[in-house]
């Protein structure tokens, strides 16, 4: 099929669906590509790079449009571009199905497929397609980038000739992807990073990226993490303790990045304009949620204000165009991914499988009908299932209790065989003379050895152990070593033919077992 | 001539040294270090006894030392690690021959030195043994024939069962379970008049008395084998083992040689710990695998829905090439196919372009406990990348690729989703979880137990169709 990426036409978008890389790796899917003529050039890709990569470059986006059975995009479709819907097109582009009610019945009446990458359902199998991730991975990273601009200082703490500089203290809050993002760069950058979250079960995370989680102590722990991976709305006594955590920070921290979202509402305000007043002037706010109403009572989305006591705030709302580099190369692979699921046969023909989990979570419109909501995905999202799936753990009692009784069958079972051992070699003592128990001693005991020794033998040695056990099984070489010399000739025979056999056993065991490990080498 | 306490010393050593050896198994590196110990043991053993108080014979058992060695040294040097089942098993039977002979010795022994007593006469010329005999009281002497019986008895078994494993194995006898008329019942028949012969033998029956017990376990030993299919044979090889340990501590008893009775415990241990293990790993109990046969079925098998979906080399070299681990399960198959080299070839190659490449072995894998360990050390995998099943299985769920190559019931999902598989509750290796499962297969026939495998019908599976040797030479070229 033919998949079309058209240029983007929405204000200030920099980014464009299909990079060179991603196109060849769509031909081997069968299908063919075109762009149109400068679609790429914003975002560092012009026509030759990818007519080199055998893309057809097209002019204008009526031609585009009317060629290409796959639109690929970035934005959602503009009027314009409604219009060039016809029934049998696949559209693939964020599209916010929730936000956007109007646009989805007109797309719908159209006839064409709508897949919203917006949509991708968060389970592990779709990871590689989830743009919301890259792009928020992006944010979170220029968002610290942009911080550092607007901010007078180093992040890292020095000590020079001229002077001790301290380090910049950073909070973070909010630790999805962007501002685990973020809590990396700034780390990285020598910041002293703190971060805050309303789900408890990514404290670890936080750690592990190098910030500090600030903990909340809130007696019915509450546990803010919604459906899907996603933060839930928290209730008022919650929220109070928060904002009371924040005002202890806000005099203390340089730069604050938010990304509090919650999905389906307006971003939630926790930084309030009595905190932005409370922190030193030169400091910079950065809050990623503008678009949707901004977590700083302060933020105006796409601009920067510096407010009355110096403290910078930054709402832009355009991050991953501002990288548009490498926001269309992690975008163009996410979409690259998307194709390579609605492929699969990968004989250029597009299948909608409306059973699949994944492909049935982020298509909209199909054949005339809107499909959105979609149904709870089979698989659980892996944020929601973790904390959750937890056995119930037994209660101290319950635990001594089954300890207890294991204990008890245990030693039923040892008493019960020691006694019937016991029994057994009292019968044997009785008819068997001295010499013979003394021999038995030894033999039991080194049964015991024996089974203690075996037991740590690792698996991938067993067969050098059979070859060995074989090798020293020979021992039975002394018995005949001890006969041969009998005046009998018949013995002296059965006990030289015994010598001979059980000679190539210990010959042959130990040098090929030395043969074989030998061969057991480490990488 | 050394004294009978130096002779002792050196057994307490060797005995020492045997342990020690054994216990070095518990890794690679170690292990290296722990055949010498078993080496050095073995030659204070033999030396010191050779030298000990009233051996003689040298003329005739030296030459037969010397050639034994020699044809050690050329089995040894010779053997494919492929073959290493088959000669396993037939050292196996020289060790149970040995014992045969070393307790019929035992008894013509014991009547000589009881004639001579009887005449009188001291003139005779004794063996070391003989002389141990002479000294014997009669209660001693009624317990040498109990020994001598079980000794006799275990390693005629052990000889006839090791050939016959040796034969399945080498592929000289079908590998079917294969009985005569009358089944298990020839066997307790056997086992009957057996304990008939030795309870004659013990009230005084001749010689006679034991040579045909000898042959009743060797049929014993024969049938018994010949029952149990191919893919049981690793735990017939372990049984086998353990029951040459044995028989060589029952001819320790005879001699009163603590060094035979120690060596023989713990081989016979150590074979009785394999089996077990190989048992476990099945899901079946020994009595079971013995006696042949899969366990009854509750009730019919699940119906398998879908079809087998057949892929070339260069699917999967796509596959491959964008895969970031791979996980390889070899089987019985691959050592048929002498496919390891191709497969140590591949996973060099996906490994120097930056993949994860692990492999999986089940405990049963192949026709000998360790047995595709040795297969894939012998083609230079190193050993850290191979993994045990309880190792690796919770991590397939991860994994872009498996390669399942030329095994079958050990992936069979049907052991853990179907209880009424012939299998079900035997621990397999979860492959079907992985993205990809890849099945490098001869055609589409069932396993050895025949039951039909339902990954082969799973939506992630593709199956590589033809020699598993030639399948794996096609698709090297096609990775980058």
């Amino acid at each position: 099929m033919k998949i079309g990426a058209p240029k983007e036409r929405a204000q200030g978008e920099a980014r464009v669906a299909l990079t060179p890389e991603s196109a060849q790796h769509i031909h081997k899917l069968g299908h063919e590509c075109i762009i149109e003529s400068g679609a790429g050039q914003a975002a560092g890709f012009d026509d030759d790079a990818y007519r080199d990569a055998g893309v057809e470059v097209v002019d204008g986006a009526d031609a585009l449009w009317t060629t290409a059975e796959v639109v690929i995009k970035v934005r959602e479709p503009s009027e314009a571009e409604v219009g060039y819907l016809r029934e049998g097109l696949t559209l693939i582009a964020f599209f916010w199905p929730a936000q956007n009610e109007a646009l989805l019945e007109r797309c719908r009446a159209t006839g064409a497929t709508v897949i919203a990458m917006d949509m991708v359902p968060r389970i592990s199998r779709a990871q590689k397609m989830d743009a919301l991730s890259s792009t928020a991975n992006i944010a979170g990273y220029r968002a610290v980038i942009e911080a550092g601009n607007q901010f007078g200082r180093f992040f890292a703490g020095q000590v020079t000739a001229a002077g001790k500089v301290p380090p910049a203290k950073v909070l973070v809050v909010g630790a999805g992807v962007a501002g685990l993002a973020a809590i990396g760069t700034a780390t990285s950058l020598g910041a002293v990073v703190r971060a805050f979250d309303v789900r408890p079960e990514v404290a670890e995370q936080i750690e592990s990226m190098g910030a500090e989680f600030l903990f909340l102590d809130f007696e019915d722990s509450q546990d803010g993490s919604g459906t899907g991976g996603y933060a839930a709305p928290s209730s008022p006594e919650f929220r109070e303790k928060q904002l009371a955590l924040f005002r202890e920070q806000a005099p203390e921290v340089d730069i604050v990045i938010t990304t509090a979202l919650i999905p389906g509402k307006p971003a939630p305000k926790l930084w309030l304009e009595d905190m932005v007043q409370a922190m030193k002037p030169g400091s910079v706010i950065v809050d990623l949620a503008a678009e949707k109403g901004g977590n700083c009572d302060l933020t105006v989305p796409d601009e920067r204000i510096v407010t009355d006591n110096g403290v910078v705030v930054v709402g832009y709302t355009d991050f991953p165009s501002r990288m548009a580099t490498q926001a269309s190369l992690l975008y163009a692979t996410n979409i690259r991914h998307m194709l390579t699921d609605l492929t699969p046969e990968k004989d250029g023909v597009i299948v909608h499988d409306m059973e699949d989990d994944v492909i049935r979570g982020v298509i909209v419109t199909h054949h005339g009908e809107i499909t959105f909501p979609p149904p709870p995905p089979k698989v659980k999202a892996i944020g929601q299932s973790a904390p959750k799936e937890k056995p119930k753990e037994p209660t101290a009692e319950e635990k001594k209790a089954a300890e207890h009784a294991a204990f008890l069958a245990q030693t039923k079972r040892q008493v019960g065989m020691l006694a019937v051992g016991g029994a057994v070699m009292g019968l044997l003592g009785l008819v068997a003379p001295t010499s013979f128990m003394q021999h038995f001693i030894v033999f039991v005991l080194a049964c015991f050895v024996g089974f203690q020794v075996i037991w740590n033998v690792s698996h991938s040695l067993h067969t050098p152990l059979m070859a060995v056990t074989n090798a020293i099984s020979g021992i039975i070489v002394l018995g005949a070593v001890l006969q041969v010399g009998s005046g009998s000739w018949l013995v002296g025979l059965l006990a030289g033919i015994s010598v001979l056999i059980a000679t190539i056993n210990i010959v042959g065991g130990f040098l090929v077992t030395r043969r074989m490990l030998a061969m057991f080498q480490k990488s | 001539m050394l004294s009978q306490g130096l002779v002792s010393a050196a057994a307490v050593a060797a005995s020492v040294l045997f342990i020690l050896s054994l216990g070095g198994l518990s890794n690679q590196e170690k292990a290296k270090r722990a055949v010498w110990y078993g080496i050095v043991g073995m030659a204070l053993a033999v030396i010191f006894t050779m030298l000990g108080p009233n051996v003689g014979g040298y003329g005739w058992m030296i030459p037969m030392m010397v050639i034994g060695a020699g044809i050690g040294v050329y089995l040894a040097k010779k053997v494919d690690m492929t073959e290493m089942p088959q000669l396993v098993a037939a050292l196996h039977s020289f060790v149970g021959l040995a014992a045969v002979f070393i307790g019929f010795n035992a008894d013509l022994e014991r009547r000589r030195v009881m004639a001579a007593q009887l005449a009188g006469d001291a003139g005779e010329r004794f063996s070391a043994f003989a002389a141990l005999v002479a000294e014997k009281t009669p209660a001693e002497l009624t317990f040498l024939q109990v020994e001598v019986v079980l000794g006799v008895f275990i390693g005629a078994v052990t000889f006839t069962g090791s050939v016959v494993a040796f034969g399945k194995l080498a592929g000289k006898v079908d590998g079917k379970p294969r009985q005569l008329p009358g089944g298990h019942l020839l066997n307790a028949a056997a086992a009957i008049v057996s304990l008939l012969l030795a309870i004659a033998y013990l009230n005084g029956a001749g010689f006679w008395a034991l040579l045909l017990l000898a042959l009743l376990a060797f049929f014993v030993g024969y049938h018994l084998i010949m029952g149990i299919g191919g893919a049981d044979m690793p735990v017939v090889v372990s049984m086998l083992n353990s029951y040459s340990g044995w028989a060589a501590a029952a001819i320790g008893f005879t001699l009163s040689n603590d060094l035979l009775i120690v060596t023989g415990a713990l081989v016979g241990s150590s074979g009785a710990i394999l089996s077990y293990i190989m048992c476990k790993a099945m899901n079946r109990n020994f009595v079971n695998v013995i006696l042949g046969g899969f366990g009854g079925s509750k009730g019919p098998a699940a119906e398998i829905e879908g079809e087998q979906v057949a892929i070339d080399t260069g699917g999967v070299a796509s596959t491959l090439n964008e895969a970031d681990s791979v996980i390889i399960v070899p089987g019985y198959g691959m050592a048929v196919a002498q496919a390891q080299n191709a497969v140590s070839e591949l996973t060099r190659k996906l490994r120097a372009a930056g993949k994860t490449v692990r492999f999986g072995i089940h405990p049963v894998a192949g026709r000998l406990p360790g047995h595709m360990n040795v297969l894939l050390a012998e083609a230079k995998v190193p050993y850290d990348i191979v993994l045990e099943m309880d190792e690796i299985n919770d991590d397939f769920a991860e994994t872009d690729a498996v390669i399942v190559i030329g095994s079958n019931d050990i992936v069979n999902p049907a052991a853990e989703e179907d209880p009424n598989s012939p299998i079900a509750g035997m621990p397999v290796l979860k492959v079907w979880e992985a993205k990809h499962v890849f099945v490098c297969k001869r055609g589409q026939g069932t396993g050895y137990s025949g039951i039909e495998n339902p990954l082969f019908f799973k939506e992630n599976t593709r199956m590589l169709y033809g020699d598993a040797k030639s399948s794996i030479d096609a698709l090297l070229p096609m990775i980058d």
